[in-house]
């Protein structure tokens, strides 16, 4: 079976004083081994929520419900924590979004890196270490071995990030969500990673989670991309279809508001989605982005419910114009 | 070309860093002899890795650091003559993080105005026109007047900053990284407006990032700087489709456009940005750089200008 984790009809709600946050509504993905899923979206769209879903991280406020959360063919659902809590960081791994605050400033980065080998296996001190170091060096650390005695604190951001990823490798999962992982970087140092990230996919075969809000970046690593907008799948898609022919009017606003050297003329007016992402609490109705769409037309409202249409397997958007419209309607810069 | 706003001759900042108790201070070179040019009405952006001393220029020229040696030109003026005062109505900050550069416990409307009555415009009346102007030019509903800067959003946030920055007229902004902590969105209209508000009232920015793709967009000459030493300056267009510094071609490499199908660039910077307490030797990019040779790792090479753009390479490359 090649399918690592298959997603359906995830809800995530927060009860608040001013009503229930619906924070994640309806999403339905799924994972293959060595394949690389993107969710992109503004903050505040459900993206790391989505992933501490199924991590079983969420704040302990929140309840979540899914018809299927299968993971490697075990339900996550009706599993234990203690269950949970074996498969967490063996099977499925997270890289979180900030080193600097992620690491724990009292432990050496040695023992942070041997901790999780030591919880999950049977194997020595030493065993660990020599995982440890070998990861290190594989993430690109030179004098490996010294580095294990340093502190968080001693270290610079790219190596801090280095280091999560390979404590989220130490134990060979086969499942890695990568929450922001190169935002804090800079460029050079973000090329560095990614192309780190997709190396040591290939040689383990793990699936990953991508989450970013970086559209050059989900360009460039991405198999597929799931957008999410205010909780929902808004559009989803392989890479090239989702970048070379969006079709849901926030896919491709976001597209239109990056500066793209060589291609948009400089000093013009770069496109943008003017307004905020609204916040999903109470009773939901209508097209979540129509205060905001270029499009907007007044079904939008009046609708109920809009679903996702698949156009193809594994390619869908959540709109009420046909393809065809939303094409032309991009071709036309329809959203400035 | 027209005269320049803002000169810099060989600034330098030298900070002393204290290495322990037992191990004495070090010196810092954070700015090594940076001489800047930025035209009237003109955008520079200033480019570089984090630790680079981007910032510590910016800071300069706003004086909120004294440079441990070089001048400042202001119109013509060194900024060491100029009041405090006037250089503020003259030259305002926009910050990186609107989180952190408003102050939580004030109305908008008290953060805006602040510079009015800083320079004692007392008229009451007076006061508010000006506030219901910049409000309006920025793009901020006049009912955000009385709110507070934890209920805006990072997008309006920074509107706000660029309000408390424009409202006295400023003839030069200098913006550190304005948008690098906004989502995409809110990025393009932030851009929007300050490319706007340029036009508008003929403002200069110094336009620190390190996104190369919105500096490509918004800038008409950019610096790249590395080590505190300015290593390229050019027209914006010229840099970008011709780089002569290895490692300029190094971050313009770097840059992820989103194109599909093109996989990730191969770059032989190798991670390790130099610790600035102990630079390298020579050319301090020579551990980075496939070119370096003994020359680069012996003997620092001089700034040379052809045609408008200087390079700092013993190797430039032509095309």
């Amino acid at each position: 079976m090649n399918t690592l984790l298959t997603i359906e009809s995830l809800y995530v709600d927060i009860p608040l004083a001013a009503g229930v946050l619906h924070a994640v509504r309806d999403v339905n993905f799924l994972v293959r081994r060595g394949e690389t899923v993107s969710l992109v979206g503004e903050s505040g769209c459900g993206k790391s929520l989505t992933s501490l879903a199924v991590m079983d991280l969420l704040p302990k406020q929140a309840t979540c419900r899914a018809k299927q959360l299968v993971f490697d063919d075990q339900d996550l659902d009706s599993i234990g924590a203690h269950q949970m809590a074996d498969i967490r960081g063996r099977d499925m791994a997270m890289i979180f979004q900030e080193p600097m605050t992620s690491l724990n400033p009292c432990y050496t980065i040695g023992n942070q890196l041997m901790e999780t080998l030591r919880r999950h296996t049977d194997q020595s001190n030493s065993e660990a270490r020599d995982r440890a170091v070998y990861l290190l060096e594989k993430v690109g650390i030179t004098a490996a071995a010294s580095r294990l005695k340093q502190y968080p604190h001693q270290l610079s951001g790219g190596l801090r990030q280095r280091i999560m990823i390979a404590m989220a490798l130490m134990c060979g999962p086969s499942l890695v969500i990568a929450d922001e992982p190169t935002t804090a970087l800079d460029v050079t140092i973000q090329a560095q990673i990614l192309a780190l990230l997709a190396d040591l996919q290939k040689e383990f075969n793990t699936g990953m989670i991508l989450i970013t809000h970086d559209l050059g970046v989900v360009s460039r690593v991405a198999d597929r991309v799931e957008v999410m907008y205010c909780g929902e799948v808004v559009e989803e898609g392989s890479v090239a279809e989702i970048f070379e022919r969006p079709l849901h009017p926030y896919t491709q606003g976001l597209m239109a508001c990056i500066p793209i050297p060589g291609k948009t003329l400089p000093g013009k007016h770069l496109g943008s989605i003017p307004g905020i992402v609204p916040t999903p609490i109470g009773d939901l109705k209508g097209c979540m982005f129509r205060n905001r769409c270029s499009y907007v037309m007044p079904e939008c409202a009046a609708a109920r419910n809009i679903d996702l249409i698949e156009i193809a397997p594994y390619r869908g958007y959540r709109c009420l114009l046909s393809p065809e419209a939303s094409s032309q309607k991009y071709k036309e810069g329809g959203t400035t | 070309m027209t005269a320049a706003l803002l000169e810099t001759k060989d600034l330098t900042k030298i900070y002393t860093v204290n290495r322990g108790l037992f191990k004495g201070a070090q010196s810092l070179t954070a700015v090594n002899g940076i001489n800047l040019s930025v035209p009237q009405g003109s955008v520079l952006g200033l480019v570089g890795e984090s630790g680079c001393g981007k910032s510590t220029v910016a800071k300069m020229i706003l004086r909120l650091e004294a440079p441990t040696s070089g001048q400042i030109h202001f119109d013509g003026e060194d900024v060491t003559d100029i009041q405090r005062k006037e250089m503020a109505r003259r030259v305002q900050p926009v910050f990186q993080d609107p989180y952190a550069s408003l102050n939580p416990r004030k109305s908008i409307d008290a953060i805006v105005s602040l510079p009015l009555r800083v320079h004692q415009i007392s008229d009451r009346q007076k006061r508010e026109a000006k506030l219901d102007e910049i409000m309006e030019i920025v793009g901020l509903p006049p009912r955000l007047r009385q709110s507070y800067p934890n209920q805006l959003s990072g997008g309006q946030r920074q509107r706000v900053a660029v309000a408390r920055a424009l409202i006295m007229r400023p003839e030069m902004v200098i913006c550190d990284e304005p948008t690098s902590a906004l989502d995409v969105s809110v990025q393009s209209q932030i851009l929007n407006l300050l490319m706007d508000l340029q036009r508008q009232f003929g403002l200069t920015y110094l336009f620190i990032s390190h996104d190369l793709a919105v500096v490509e967009h918004i800038a008409t000459q950019v610096a790249v700087m590395y080590l505190g030493r300015i290593v390229e300056q050019a027209k914006t267009e010229d840099l970008f489709r011709q780089p002569r510094h290895p490692y300029t071609q190094a971050l313009l490499k770097s840059v992820l456009t989103p194109e599909p199908r093109r996989g990730l660039p191969q770059t032989h910077l190798g991670a390790t940005y130099p610790n600035p307490i102990d630079p390298p030797s020579g050319c301090t990019f020579h551990p980075r750089c496939p070119k370096a040779d003994d020359q680069c790792a012996t003997c620092a090479p001089k700034p040379t200008m052809t045609a408008d753009r200087l390079v700092e390479c013993h190797y430039p490359l032509f095309s």
